[in-house]
């Protein structure tokens, strides 16, 4: 048996986190006899309750708490509840997560994520740089830290509508000024500066999750088209396709940074056929049980790597699967509540 | 009194209520650092508060010269012409000034002010940069006159230079500001001549129509706490073209590229989501920036016999941020309205100005017990603006408790008022850990000094 | 005894005779030994510290200033006007708990 800990147990209903549905895809995994512990931030973070998906449940220190914080919390869970693989599943913690990597290898926790210098070649800021690189197109982007660039942008040539960024989540389209500077004030509050702009590029969306293999190789490539949005833009409904030139677009990338880890690739079809690279994710997607659905179990394959185990036999993707996503309630106790509130684990 | 004397009775602790709110249930969510530091550069904080009093700015002698020999040394070894110069602003008390100098800091200063501080330190003029929007005639013709290097910052002042070097049949080398868009930063475009636009072009013509004025230099400064290093590589990127273009067109011959400052020290700014070590790049990446891009901005020169420019840097910051802390005390607690627990201590933003803009580093300098809460630290001015942390998680402290603020030395030392209360002594800890007064405490005298009461006035007693 | 002065006006000889907060209000809390406070009739909750837990279960009890101040110091080493000080603060604390 083995004992994999995965974070992101945020399922909420309007924007899950992707710890759950990685934390269900590695239960259906065939021959993987694993034991799950869910990791997260708030005593309400649902997947810390979900009794059928994790064995166990624990708070985390946020990540502005900095690395030597979550060393500390992770080495006093490893104590008592020893763990063998940790899957980090939420931008804002990666950097941690990467600082800490041979503090976890000394414990017996193995990883598989890219490096720093992986991550940062991958940033939102970055990401014209790594599109010329890989020979991809991709919308303009700068980091500003301050609002009155929305007055003076059209002078350099931004035209709205515009897309306003933080650097690990969210995402708005502004029409005019005044959205983009309501966008700017919100999502600097929320994840502080540089506050990125993108130009918005007119298409549709296209979504790719797949696992590097770290010498330049993309592992198991499933992609999506999302069929359903909430007001957020998150998807509750997809569609499984198969498209050569994204999955060509995302073996390039892969092949330029020898990306190691999960990733989620997010571009733009535009009219004319064009892809253009919008983001990558240094995770696995929320809507990452797709691959399960579709026989290709990557959080198993990732467990895999991590152990230096021969990989799982992967499927032939099947285009056209789809998915929907529901909210459900789940009954919690108070005493798990409590126990979650006061000792930070669930009993 | 209740009798206090049976052993064995558990101390009291200050009784706590957290409520749950959603958002924030996590009670390992906010790690409360448990470090506490008793000293400062090996001299014990209790012994500093009881000679100098509280509050108290205390300067490392050691870290400072570490820090400036760091700097030249990540340039130096990766560029052949390198000079630095300690921005005055940054941090212009003496024995700052003295130190950076005797690590072979020239000066750059953007005022008559600092200009003559310069000069009284006995820094020769041809080793002071003289930056800024404004600078009358007569600290002009002293510059001019003392072989100082002119910034300029926008074509009046080059007119008035112009003048002055006609006037005086001097002729004067000038170094022209310039300012662009790096994609990165936000352009810092009040100050200096356009390169975009054309106006920087314009102004190169400009001292090339004037016999008495020869363009040898370039400058830019393109913001501060600059935590991305390309906007350097695109900044030397933009200079050398433009340095090409320059001698080109005009035919002169730039012998100095001066980047100015902007790296970011070690401080946590407000609204930067990861904590410091993690978005602050070392000085070793910054050189490495900038030192890249002009090697290969500038390979071609030197097989074309032109020479290399002189690297300038102007750091300030990234060179004393972490050289000064600031001592203070509690001087009260109470409970705000909503719940959470507020302390005041002797300090405030008229002391601590950067307290606007960073989560200084707070430490207890004692180990201290009982549950860490929210906190507020306001400091001691009847302001509501008086914040030093609108939110920190502190275990409650006693009246009398000292707090360490670091890195407090850039900015503050200059930028600090005298509003309500005085200014308390800086003291600088020597290499050989001698403690002395380098800026002694204001009193009433000093605070007056400069204040004439009318005759009139002098009868208080109502009329 | 310091605790006969009145807290606010600093009156002597005048005991406060309310009790710090409505016993019915506190009575109907859900307290657990971990400090983990429910409140059936709102739904919130809070926790509180091992000091807090024993003041609120003083003033279950109905104590009122003096009488949960006494105890207090007869059960914790520490001064009569520190665990006075910062009962009033707790007791300010908790009516924040019970919005009128
Ligand atoms: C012209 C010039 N040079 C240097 C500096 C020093 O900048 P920093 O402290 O960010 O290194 C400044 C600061 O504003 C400046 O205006």
């Amino acid at each position: 048996m083995v004992t994999v800990a995965i974070s992101g147990m945020n399922a909420r209903p309007d924007n899950p986190g992707p710890g759950v549905a990685v934390a269900r895809c590695l239960r259906e995994a065939a021959d993987l006899d694993a034991r799950i512990i869910g990791f997260g931030y708030d005593a309400l973070d649902p997947g810390l309750y979900l009794t059928d998906y994790c064995d166990a449940g624990y708070l985390l220190p946020y990540p502005s708490a900095g690395d030597q914080a979550l060393a500390e919390r992770l080495e006093e869970i490893h104590k008592s509840d020893p763990f063998d693989v940790f899957i980090p599943c939420l931008d804002a913690e990666l950097p941690n997560v990467l600082r800490i990597e041979q503090q976890l290898k000394k414990l017996g926790v193995r990883t598989w994520l890219p490096s720093e210098d992986q991550l940062k070649l991958r940033s939102k800021e970055r990401l014209n740089e790594l599109a010329a690189h890989a020979e991809i197109a991709c919308p303009r982007t700068r980091g500003i830290t301050q609002p009155d660039f929305f007055q003076r942008c059209d002078d350099e040539g931004w035209k709205y509508p515009l897309v306003v960024k933080g650097v690990f989540y969210d995402a708005y389209v502004a029409h005019s000024p005044a959205d983009a500077a309501v966008a700017f004030n919100h999502i600097a509050r929320t994840w502080g500066y540089p506050v990125l702009v993108q130009e918005h590029i007119k298409g549709e969306e296209y979504n790719l999750t797949g696992v590097g293999d770290g010498e330049g190789g993309l592992l198991g490539a499933v992609m999506m088209k999302k069929t359903g949005l909430t007001d957020k833009g998150k998807a509750w409904a997809g569609v499984a396709v198969s498209d050569q030139a994204l999955l060509d677009a995302a073996q390039k990338l892969i092949k330029a940074t020898r990306w190691r880890g999960p990733l989620e690739v997010e571009v733009i079809k535009s009219p004319s056929g064009t892809y253009h690279l919008v983001e990558i994710n240094p995770r696995f997607p929320a809507w990452i049980y797709l691959s399960a659905g579709v026989g290709v179990n990557l959080p198993h394959a990732l467990v895999n790597l991590a152990l230096s185990r021969p990989l799982p036999a992967f499927g032939e993707p099947r285009a056209g699967t789809m998915f929907i996503r529901y909210a459900l309630e789940t009954i919690v106790d108070l005493g798990q509540f409590e126990s979650i509130i006061v000792n930070g684990v669930r009993e | 009194m209740t009798d206090n004397t049976t052993a064995d009775k558990p101390v009291w602790i200050k009784p706590t209520l957290r409520a749950h709110r959603s958002g924030l249930l996590n009670k390992f969510g906010a790690v409360p650092s448990r470090q506490w530091q008793d000293e400062f550069e090996d001299v014990p904080v209790a012994d500093l508060i009881h000679q100098f009093g509280s509050p108290l700015f205390v300067i490392s002698e050691q870290r400072l010269r570490k820090n400036v020999r760091h700097l030249t040394r990540a340039f130096s070894a990766r560029y052949p012409r390198v000079q630095y110069s300690w921005s005055y602003k940054t941090n212009y008390l003496n024995a700052v000034c003295a130190i950076a100098h005797q690590e072979g800091a020239w000066a750059e200063v953007v005022s008559a002010f600092e200009y003559e501080k310069a000069r009284n330190l006995g820094v020769p003029g041809e080793k002071i940069l003289f930056n800024g929007p404004h600078k009358p005639r007569a600290i002009l013709e002293r510059a001019i006159k003392e072989g100082a290097h002119i910034h300029v910052d926008h074509l009046d002042e080059l007119q008035l230079i112009d003048e002055i070097a006609r006037a005086t049949a001097q002729n004067v080398e000038i170094t022209l500001r310039l300012n662009f868009d790096t994609g990165v930063t936000e352009p810092w475009s009040r100050f200096g001549f356009n390169v975009e636009s054309g106006q920087a072009l314009d102004a190169a013509w400009r001292v090339a129509h004037s016999p008495n004025l020869k363009l040898t230099g370039l400058h830019s400064h393109i913001g501060t706490f600059v935590m991305d290093t390309r906007a350097y590589r695109a900044q030397v990127k933009t200079m050398c073209q433009f340095m090409e273009r320059a001698e080109k067109d005009t035919g002169c011959q730039i012998d100095c590229i001066d980047v100015g400052g902007g790296f970011a020290s070690r401080n946590a700014l407000q609204g930067v989501y990861l904590p410091p070590e993690q978005v602050v790049p070392s000085i070793d990446q910054y050189a490495e920036a900038i030192c890249d891009t002009l090697l290969e901005a500038t390979h071609g020169r030197e097989r074309e016999g032109r020479p290399r420019p002189l690297l300038l840097l102007e750091t300030g910051r990234a060179v004393v941020d972490d050289a000064e802390i600031l001592l203070t005390s509690v001087v009260g607690n109470k409970r705000l309205p909503d719940g959470r627990r507020a302390t005041i201590v002797d300090a405030g933003v008229n002391l601590l100005f950067t307290a606007f803009w960073y989560h200084h580093n707070v430490k207890p300098t004692r180990e201290l017990s009982g549950v860490a809460e929210e906190t507020v630290l306001y400091g001691p001015l009847c302001m509501n603006i008086d914040v030093m942390r609108a939110s920190i998680l502190l275990p409650p402290l006693d009246v009398g408790d000292v707090l360490m603020f670091s890195p407090v030395g850039a900015y503050n030392n200059t930028q600090w008022l005298q509003f309500i209360e005085y200014r308390p002594n800086v003291v600088l800890v020597h290499d050989d850990r001698q403690v002395s007064i380098v800026r002694a405490a204001e009193d009433l005298q000093a605070v007056t000094a400069q204040e004439r009461l009318p005759d009139h006035l002098r009868d208080v007693s109502p009329r | 005894m310091f605790y006969n002065r009145h807290p606010m006006t600093n009156e002597s000889n005048t005991t406060r005779r309310e009790p710090l907060i409505d016993a019915k209000l506190v009575q109907r809390l859900a307290v657990s030994d971990s400090g983990f406070v429910f409140d059936p009739v709102s739904g919130h909750s809070f926790s509180v510290n091992e000091t807090g837990l024993r003041i609120l279960r003083l003033l279950k009890e109905g104590q009122d200033l003096p009488s949960a101040v006494k105890a207090l110091c007869d059960e914790f080493l520490g001064s009569a006007a520190d665990i006075e000080r910062d009962v009033l603060e707790f007791a300010g604390l908790l009516r924040k708990q019970f919005p009128a």
